[in-house]
């Protein structure tokens, strides 16, 4: 964590109370530890994007164009004219304020401009006074003013505070979504080659490398066969993965923080197992391996360059179907957009699943698969065994990943593998599950090192839900579908509701597999000892007990 | 601040319709020249507004799911909150306009700070409907209001809404017998505006154009109850110039009295001012992606229209690039295929 982060103590005092001087009149600040560092200029030349030069946020030159203003202008214009949902949410919100409490980084941190409702006043405001008769005439009455550098600096500040989580929207009586605006509010920064670093540098390495830290093909063979070598100290089973293996049935693609640290590895074990237990003709693809797109949290066009790869590379392995991990965004972009931006894939299959021979009909046309619905396939039918046993140190609470939630529906899935995988699973209050859920406040490419106050602030509503359980049920374990969940989380837990680890559904998953040949499991797969598991005998009691 | 010019408009164009009218004499240009101004404003303005938004495309599939999607057969989708064919996205829609289902959702965080010193301040959420009732009373109130007001424009009055009169007149109080929607509207209309003058974070993001139109409509719905409760006019002249203006043969009867040129000019703003302002939400509800469109995205293929191909990284580049070290690491290659371009 950042030097500079205060305590939670310090943070706690959280007053939503609206300041003295108008919005207008209130100028962004750049305060450590609320903002990410500038993407450097090499970063954004590997994509050759505009304005590839080295600039620091706290310059008060960010070297602009020349022309910035223009090009701003045009790029406003270009996207009124493409994007409907721009143009309308431009033109009808009537604030009336349903948003405005609802935005986790409005409830961290009290900032009248974390409102979703001003957040889109910042681009609207100057729609108005360049798009409509009123602003041009009666101006700043009417909520409309000119373009500035001080209006940029503001748009950089707060659609690098939003992190597209759609909860403003679910709750807006024309479901007007902040996350479009922040999105396209992002594309109008990125053509003054105004991004983040966190997400330019991720951007740049995965459409060179093909993974959002560049882990090149041999190092990323090595972490598989890293996880798999674990599998077989852990369960005495030896599994040989397949890379970049054509006329494989499946392409498996999930995000890269499932392959590179933890906690998401144990997951990605989770993964490994299943498919190895169910004889699966899968593969794995280097160039592919990216299901995360941080192309989305920079442009459409970015996102489309990325997210090309995956039908690419299932094309040219000439798989039938592909088969994604636990990730949020990655499902977001695969679920909204994949078929548009890149479809239609037409040399690949309506998927089914080869263990139940389930048509997934609802992914006819994508072709893709989410992992939580093929394996609760699986499970409904009873084609794998699971000793829920082995969780049983575990008190679960599950938490919907924005993306998944609100971007395309995943609600039951998880939570019925995970109450077939644990005997202890509890509901977070209602207000912040489901479609209601709070973001991780990393979201969106927020989750580096040197926003983290941010970050805290933002993840503050979700923690506290933690929290309450946590005292309350005594859970000790909070579940997630997403890799950036389970990379910003662990910090959160630590911060807010100490004593609370990470896990992804397939680790619980793993953890319970019983799998052809395995030794009699005595550690789950962070390779710590399962308590009552030591004995045979201890075991079997434990189970019927259950 | 805009709160203030909000007001000092409104009584402007109260005192400009009176000025006009009493003063001047003007009841011609005020009882049918704007009237008709502000009707051709009002519908070739919404027109024009719809025909804009209906030109834009929907690049992409973006509905707000709020519920469970369809995906394996025994698992219950919600078909209201995430709809999948477009009759469900029609019902999801209609629940919108009929019954404001997302404003229903309302929740306000409390946040309770802590009392001891290093303790964590406890989140939690109240209901919070108001809103949705305020909202709810005003907009059927207005639609009552404007559906009977359609006496005034038929002859004779078609039992709809005759029904619809009786019906507004339950109280059976009052002479003349006082109708519910007009009341209620006033009701509304001041608990909307009261609302964004008491909450501090609502008075922080409104504008004048938020302000103009509830005092627009106060002094709209203010001066029908005062004509029809206090003052009374001529309603029999008031109809013949309704009747007049409906069949294009304008007349302007003697002794309407200034309240109603007043009234009606207060709506012929109203009109005119319709399609440049923030009420066309009422429009646009009906383009909003996130409400409209079905969530089947995976099953179905969207275009869109404006798709241009982008120049990705290819594999052939990245094997090219890698292509020792994939050896190396006994990882399949791929040379004999053809080169790959940037496919669409």
């Amino acid at each position: 964590m950042s030097d500079n982060l205060p305590r939670a103590e310090e943070l706690a005092p959280i007053h939503l109370d609206m300041p003295a001087s108008g919005w207008m009149d209130t100028p962004a600040t750049l305060e450590k530890g609320m903002y990410c560092h500038g993407v450097q200029g090499k970063n954004i030349k590997a994509l050759g994007m505009p304005n590839p030069r080295d600039w620091l946020v706290e310059d008060d030159d960010w070297q602009l164009p020349d022309d910035w203003h223009h090009i701003v202008m045009e790029g406003l214009r270009e996207r009124l004219h493409r994007f409907r949902s721009l143009q309308i949410f431009m033109d009808i919100c009537v604030r009336c304020g349903a948003c405005a409490d609802k935005c986790h980084f409005f409830i961290g941190s009290g900032d009248p401009k974390n409102m979703p409702v001003l957040r889109a006043e910042l681009l609207r405001s100057v729609y108005r006074h360049d798009f409509t008769m009123a602003g041009r005439i009666m101006g700043r009455m009417v909520g409309a003013r000119k373009l500035t550098k001080a209006v940029i600096r503001e748009w950089w500040v707060y659609f690098f505070q939003c992190s597209e989580c759609r909860r403003c929207s679910l709750f807006c009586p024309y479901g007007i979504d902040t996350a479009e605006i922040t999105i396209l509010g992002r594309e109008l920064l990125n053509l003054l080659g105004l991004n983040i670093d966190w997400i330019g540098a991720a951007v740049a390495k995965c459409h060179q490398v093909g993974n959002h830290i560049g882990m090149e093909p041999q190092t990323f063979k090595e972490s598989i066969e890293f996880l798999c070598d674990d599998i077989e100290e852990n369960t005495g089973v030896k599994i040989e993965p397949s890379i970049n293996r054509k006329g494989a049935e499946i392409l498996f693609v999930t995000s890269s923080g499932d392959f590179y640290a933890e906690p998401g590895i144990f997951t990605c074990m989770g993964y490994l197992m299943l498919f190895h237990q169910l004889g699966l003709d899968y593969t794995w693809s280097t160039y592919a391996a990216e299901g995360g797109n941080f192309g989305f949290f920079t442009s459409h066009e970015v996102a489309k360059l990325l997210n090309a790869k995956m039908y690419a590379e299932a094309e040219r392995l000439g798989v039938k179907f592909i088969l994604g991990g636990e990730c949020g965004h990655m499902w977001r972009v695969i679920h909204q957009y994949m078929g548009t931006m890149n479809g239609p894939a037409g040399f690949l299959e309506t998927p089914v699943s080869p263990v139940t021979g389930t048509r997934f009909d609802h992914a006819g046309s994508t072709k893709a698969v989410h992992i939580c619905e093929f394996t609760s396939d699986l499970v409904h039918q009873n084609k794998i065994k699971l000793d829920p046993s082995r969780n049983d140190h575990l008190n679960v609470t599950f938490h919907d990943s924005c993306n998944v939630a609100r971007g395309m529906g995943l609600l039951d899935e998880p939570r019925y593998l995970i109450k077939k995988a644990c005997n202890h699973f509890y509901e977070m209050p209602e207000e912040t599950i489901r479609e209601r859920t709070f973001c991780c406040g990393s979201g969106a490419g927020l989750h580096a090192g040197e926003d983290m106050e941010l970050r805290m602030r933002g993840g503050f509503p979700r923690a506290n839900a933690v929290r309450t359980v946590r005292d309350r049920y005594d859970v000790n374990t909070l579940a997630c579908i997403c890799a950036i969940d389970r990379v910003a989380f662990p910090a959160l837990m630590d911060y807010w509701a100490p004593e609370v680890g990470v896990v992804g559904i397939h680790e619980l998953l793993g953890n319970a597999l019983v799998m052809d040949g395995e030794t009699e499991r005595t550690l789950d797969l962070r390779g710590e000892e399962l308590p009552g598991k030591s004995s045979p005998a201890d075991a079997t009691e434990e189970t019927e007990g259950a | 601040m805009g709160i203030l010019t909000a007001l000092l408009l409104v009584m402007g164009l109260v005192l400009v319709a009176w000025i006009g009218v009493q003063g001047f004499g003007l009841s011609y240009l005020f009882g049918v020249l704007i009237p008709y101004t502000a009707m051709i404003i009002f519908f070739l303005g919404v027109l024009a507004r719809l025909l804009k938004w209906a030109r834009i495309p929907n690049p992409f599939v973006i509905p707000t799911t709020g519920g469970q999607q369809k995906s394996l057969s025994w698992i219950k989708p919600s078909g209201l909150d995430n709809p999948f064919t477009r009759g469900q996205a029609l019902g999801r829609l209609f629940s919108e306009i009929f019954l404001f289902r997302s404003l229903f959702r309302n929740l306000s965080p409390r946040v309770a700070l802590a009392c001891k010193n290093g303790e964590q301040p406890t989140l939690t959420f109240a209901s919070a409907k108001w809103l949705w009732l305020f909202a709810i009373l005003f907009h059927y109130a207005m639609f009552v209001t404007v559906f009977r007001h359609l006496r005034f424009f038929t002859n004779p009055v078609p039992w709809p809404v005759k029904t619809a009169e009786a019906l507004d007149g339950w109280l059976e109080v009052g002479i003349p017998e006082i109708l519910v929607s007009g009341l209620v509207l006033l009701l509304a209309v001041t608990l909307l505006l009261s609302r964004r003058l008491l909450m501090p974070r609502l008075r922080y993001i409104s504008l004048l154009n938020d302000y103009f139109p509830l005092f627009l409509l106060m002094g709209i719905a203010g001066t029908g109850a005062l004509m029809r409760y206090i003052v009374g006019i001529n309603a029999v002249g008031a109809k013949q110039l309704a009747m007049g203006l409906i069949s294009f043969k304008p007349v302007i009867p003697e002794g309407i009295g200034p309240l109603f040129f007043i009234h009606l000019f207060l709506v012929c703003t109203l009109l005119a001012y319709f399609p440049f302002s923030k009420l066309m939400h009422a429009g646009g509800i009906f383009f909003s992606p996130t409400r409209t469109m079905p969530n089947n995205s995976r099953a179905v293929l969207h275009e869109n229209p404006w798709n241009y191909p982008v120049k990705f990284h290819t594999y052939q580049a990245y094997e090219t690039e890698f292509h020792d070290k994939m050896v190396e690491a006994g990882i399949p290659l791929d040379e004999a295929t053809p080169p790959l371009n940037g496919k669409d």
